[in-house]
């Protein structure tokens, strides 16, 4: 799989580190279902997902990738700045 | 038809006619006490306990593809109980032990073989650490053995003790650990359930989950509406499509997990031999074949097949861990569906709807747990209590914080496990 920063251009999967679900943070501190749920509960789809990643090994920049978690097809590269998650 | 050693010798000489299928392949009822989605390890060991130790036999598994065409035929067969924290320790020693009565229980071969497991370590706080493990499966009333590099450079001198980035210290070992024939227990656990009166249906996925008022119904399924009183959802891998079917969002994130196996060889490696630190481990098929794998690929994927940068890791890690594994030719490679949960272990409790249990987030340690899995969710099904060896697995720990099993210390996040 290889993955294309917005910034350095189409680089090797290894270059990146993997956060997880792209998810909107909740407002407030305090502790509620609403944490819980950001923190553990996925949608876990099946098909076109929107996850975090790190180009870790390069420019460091967040980054929102829209891919298929069937095929491994990357769909689109988005900087996570600016994007609404 | 009980089998035998001297049943197998009479059929040998008799043409091998006297051989009937091992179970029924049922078509659907319309009403059943209890119905278990999925036909996997858990859920046949499910239907077994639930018949054998409970009396309920209205009981139908029903499965989208073949019976054990799941991760019960894609892992890598380790079967041991090395956990430390309480809820999994108690948990796994139950399952070893249902392990080693199994092929008793079930009449049936499935190869169980107590060779060992033995997880190196390569630093004086690791030794610490797996001092500090092996007594902890020691109060549990398991074995484990600390090895020294002496005691280990005579059980498995092949190892390259001196490599420069992980110089071997010693191992922990657990020789009641080992392997089994991962397709034999599937069917040995099938055949038992449906001996008993279990309908065990193929090719019939579920596509609908029927509530009302709060209390399960019965499951839509391409081969029919079926009833159900009480409903279990056992499907590791596609957990969180078929509890979004009940409307709850699961703990899950699904990864794959690669394993490899190389050409026959003759018998070399007598143990199942981890290798944490390299992200390896490994063991010998009875077939010869050298049976290994390393760690998830990190990304959720439902592909079952995994990318090659994670290949040359493993392959590298075996490469400094046993050179002489070089000249073996790798057959082939494939990947599985693992349900992963945020702190590493399982779910297995009420789905806060009436009528529904969950059995999930097995990670990827599902295929020792099948014994010990059937048991106890068949004892949740029939008395809506846990059992006695899987109270820790419940639902909420998440939410609450307590209680989270997080063997790994590394915090309970799913990028983590």
């Amino acid at each position: 799989m290889r993955l294309v920063c917005p910034v350095c251009g189409e680089r090797d999967r290894r270059e990146f580190y993997y956060q997880g679900a792209a998810l909107a943070q909740p407002e407030g501190e305090e502790w509620g279902p609403h944490w819980d749920d950001y923190l553990h509960n996925r949608d876990n789809p099946a098909g076109v997902t929107r996850d975090m990643w790190q180009h870790e090994q390069g420019c460091g920049a967040w980054l929102i990738v829209t891919r298929d978690t069937v095929s491994h097809t990357v769909l689109r590269c988005d900087l996570a700045v600016g994007a609404r998650a | 038809m009980r089998l035998s050693g001297l049943r197998v010798l009479r059929e040998g000489l008799t043409g091998n006619k006297g051989w009937q299928a091992h179970w029924r392949d049922a078509t659907p009822k319309s009403d059943y006490d209890v119905v278990i989605i999925g036909g996997g390890g858990h859920g046949l060991s499910t239907a077994y306990y639930l018949a054998k130790k409970h009396g309920i036999t209205n009981v139908a598994v029903l499965e989208k593809g073949y019976l054990g065409g799941g991760n019960v035929g894609r892992n890598t067969t380790i079967v041991r109980a090395n956990y430390f924290l309480p809820g999994n320790s108690e948990f796994y020693s139950h399952s070893l032990k249902l392990w080693e009565g199994l092929e008793e229980d079930l009449n049936y071969n499935v190869m169980h073989s107590q060779r060992g497991q033995i997880v190196l370590f390569h630093s004086d706080g690791q030794r610490d650490a797996a001092a500090r493990r092996g007594n902890a499966m020691r109060n549990q009333g398991d074995d484990a053995e600390l090895l020294s590099v002496a005691e280990l450079e005579r059980m498995v001198p092949y190892l390259d003790y001196d490599q420069a980035r992980f110089p071997i210290y010693g191992g922990l070992l657990q020789r009641r650990a080992g392997t089994a024939r991962h397709d034999a227990v599937a069917w040995g656990y099938a055949r038992g359930a449906s001996d008993r009166g279990v309908d065990l249906i193929q090719n019939c996925e579920v596509t609908g989950i029927d509530i009302e008022n709060g209390r399960v119904r019965g499951v839509q399924t391409t081969r029919g509406a079926i009833r159900a009183r009480k409903l279990a959802i056992v499907v590791a891998g596609r957990s969180s499509q078929v509890a979004a079917m009940a409307g709850i969002r699961l703990p899950i994130e699904s990864h794959v997990l690669q394993a490899f196996v190389t050409e026959g060889l003759k018998p070399c490696i007598d143990h199942v031999i981890s290798f944490g630190m390299g992200h390896f481990y490994i063991s010998q098929s009875d077939k010869g074949g050298l049976v290994f794998g390393g760690d998830l690929d990190m990304y959720a994927s439902y592909a079952a097949r995994g990318n090659l940068p994670l290949v040359e890791h493993v392959m590298e890690a075996g490469m400094t861990l046993m050179p002489m594994i070089g000249n073996a030719r790798v057959l082939r490679s494939w990947g599985g569906i693992m349900d992963m949960s945020p702190d590493g272990s399982p779910v297995m409790d009420h789905a806060g709807i009436d009528g529904l249990y969950l059995n999930c987030g097995w990670c990827y340690g599902g295929f020792k747990a099948v014994p010990g899995s059937g048991d106890a969710m068949a004892h949740l099904i029939a008395t809506d209590r846990p059992h006695p060896a899987a109270t820790g697995f419940r639902l909420d720990r998440f939410a609450t914080g307590r209680g989270l099993m997080d063997e790994e210390g590394t915090g309970a996040q799913h990028n983590l496990h």
